[in-house]
């Protein structure tokens, strides 16, 4: 099995806090890996160092074979590493359309002679980036395809997370990291929105996902492989029954000592 | 599948019908003289928006204005030259036509900074007053054809501009406007002091000639005859014209999806490829080479340019027509331009409060209309395509 995404002695500080503490994870390919930990382990921390959102103080990240280490955000999303956020960041008064667009830059042509002047072709590619984004939309929730062009700002926040989730898999990223996909959402919701995801999963079995879930019949349902995190550390890994069971992890956890 | 938001187009008429009150209103408005008889019709449009902005009529109107674009955009040009016909031989009321179609697309060009790239532009003025110089300096200097000037004026106002470039872009919203304000101050102070370009006394701009063709002459048609202003007219009409095509094909494309993007969240964009810096350049320089093309003509039409026409104080007015129309919203810029040209030229006894009339509106339509009098709509990228 090959390694998609590695780092090493990855250390990130917040003045004296430190939210990553010469963390060593790897994530093999086509594999779902949970990432859990009480708050302020470092979970969210991590993703956004490994999308250029923060700086590393020392390690490297490496994805697919490159050091991406020093990389901006743009330019790792191009590498085909592809996120949604733990709080909703949709563009709520642009449409469902335009913000599973602003997920395909990468595949859309930018150059500004052809937006403004070959509006042909334009529209050509218009409709095929339409029909892209219903079908991903159509897997997720069908009722959904009708409001096509209307404001994110009228959705719930189950659609709203699906929504997240489309813009994330439009372009085809090879590694996807979901923060939180269940937050703010009842049990029932949650369950539906892991079927999409597996759904969407076996359309495309090149995709890795990492998940940060909090929602552990979720991490059980779905992961291949899990890491326990705790004070920026990894305490724990392996397949999640098996780090359940772990004194460590479990110390973190409930405080049992 | 029926998609909601592409359905059939939405109906021509109420659109058409709001411009040709429009039109006939600004024309009434623009030929009474009596103060009283002003304060009276501008009570009656201000009763007649809030009355009907509360009923379905409102929304019925922006709608056929979004949808109908075509159609009502060559309305538009038929009103506004019905406009200047009927006041053909007014120099003072077709100098204020003129001031509308090149402050509007000045503020069309603060529209593609702010309204959609959520770039600030305090210094709107300034770079409008680039461009008036640059045609002070070109048609007194050079040899330079006065049309060529136009684009020039724009340019150089586009290369004033990247010299802020650094400072904004390393910066972010409030401060990013600090900068501009930074500016536009220092730009006032660089004209004052600098002989070379008239210093506080400004410069003479010779009028526009376009192949032996001086617009600054009055034209006879048959028994009718022209004020120059008209000459002036018809070419701010070109201008203003490419301005609105090119705003809303920008608007309709996947540049326009990436100013908003980078407007509503620059690190959710950045996540998804989008090079921050790259479009806030792009938004900038395009912004800036409208206002200084439109700046340019302006110094031509009023035939001289001084440092205390560009001040923080205009650009804060260009800022206020974006608050008043709606941001983002061609249209609602068109429309708060009137507005904010001709109250105060009308209004004579109010002259020396005008600034506190413009705040006074920003403030009443900040609060009881956040998004202006004529709201964004949602992007539609084809008009009336259906899946």
């Amino acid at each position: 099995m090959t390694t998609l995404l590695e780092t090493r002695g990855l250390t990130k500080n917040f003045g004296g806090v430190v939210a990553l503490d010469h963390l060593d994870l790897s994530v093999a390919s086509n594999t779902i890996v949970g990432l859990i930990g009480p708050n302020g382990s470092g979970k969210t921390t991590f993703f956004n160092v490994v999308t250029g959102i923060y700086n590393v103080d020392t390690g490297v990240v490496v994805f697919d074979g490159t050091d991406i280490t020093r990389a901006a955000s743009p330019t790792i999303h191009r590498t085909g590493i592809s996120r949604t956020f733990q709080r909703s960041r949709l563009s709520l008064p642009l449409s469902i359309f335009d913000n599973i667009m602003i997920g395909n830059h990468t595949r859309l042509t930018q150059g500004i002679w052809f937006n403004l002047m070959r509006r042909r072709a334009f529209m050509r590619e218009f409709e095929a980036s339409y029909l892209a984004a219903r079908r991903l939309v159509e897997v997720f929730e069908p009722r959904l395809v009708e409001r096509m062009f209307d404001p994110v700002a009228g959705l719930a926040m189950i659609d709203r997370r699906r929504i997240e989730i489309c813009r994330a898999m439009i372009n085809q990223p090879k590694l996807l990291l979901l923060d939180e996909p269940s937050a703010g959402m009842t049990h029932e919701e949650t369950t539906a929105l892991m079927d999409d995801i597996l759904q969407v999963r076996a359309l495309n079995q090149h995709l890795t996902i990492v998940i940060v879930e909090h929602e552990m019949s979720i991490i059980e349902r779905i992961t291949d492989h899990c890491v326990v995190l705790n004070f920026g550390r990894k305490i724990a890994e392996g397949p999640y029954r098996q780090v359940a069971t772990d004194a460590q992890v479990q110390e973190a956890y409930l405080g049992v000592t | 599948m029926r998609d909601t938001a592409h359905g059939p187009l939405a109906p021509l008429l109420p659109g058409a019908a709001a411009l040709a009150i429009a039109t006939v209103y600004l024309i009434a408005l623009l030929a009474v003289e009596t103060q009283s008889l002003i304060i009276g019709l501008l009570m009656l449009a201000i009763v007649t928006v809030l009355g009907v902005s509360r009923t379905g009529l409102w929304a019925s109107v922006s709608r056929s204005f979004s949808e109908r674009e075509d159609a009502l955009g060559l309305l538009s040009i038929v009103a506004a030259f019905a406009v200047v016909a009927f006041f053909h031989d007014h120099h003072f009321v077709l100098l204020l036509v003129v001031t509308i179609l090149l402050y509007t697309i000045a503020a069309l060009g603060l529209t593609i900074q702010f309204g959609y790239a959520g770039v600030m532009n305090f210094a709107g003025a300034s770079f409008f007053g680039i461009g008036a110089y640059t045609a002070a300096v070109l048609n007194t200097q050079t040899a330079v054809p006065h049309l060529l000037v136009l684009p020039i004026g724009g340019l150089v106002a586009a290369l004033i501009g990247s010299l802020l470039l650094l400072p904004v872009l390393r910066t972010r919203g409030h401060y990013a406007a600090v900068v501009t304000i930074a500016f536009a101050l220092l730009f006032k102070t660089f004209l004052e002091v600098n002989d070379g370009l008239g210093g506080p006394q400004g410069l003479q701009v010779p009028g526009m000639n376009i192949l032996g063709w001086s617009l600054n002459d009055n034209m006879t048609f048959g028994g009718f005859e022209l004020s120059f202003y008209a000459n002036y007219f018809a070419v701010s009409m070109v201008m203003s014209i490419g301005t609105f095509v090119l705003l809303r094909r920008l608007d309709r494309s996947w540049i326009g999806l990436n100013f908003d993007a980078l407007r509503l969240d620059e690190t959710a964009a950045g996540c998804f490829g989008i090079d921050i810096a790259r479009w806030k350049i792009i938004a900038f320089t395009f912004g800036n080479f409208l206002i200084g093309a439109a700046g340019a003509l302006f110094g031509m039409v009023g035939g001289f340019v001084a440092p205390n026409n560009y001040t923080f104080a205009d650009s804060l007015i260009l800022v206020s027509i974006l608050l008043l129309g709606g941001i983002g919203n061609a249209w609602g810029v068109a429309v708060a331009t009137i507005i904010v040209v001709v109250v105060p030229e009308k209004l004579q006894t109010i002259q020396e409060y005008r600034f506190l009339l413009y705040a006074s509106l920003v403030i009443i339509v900040l609060l009881f209309r956040p998004e202006g009098l004529l709201p964004r709509p949602v992007r539609r990228y084809f008009a009336g395509w259906r899946p």
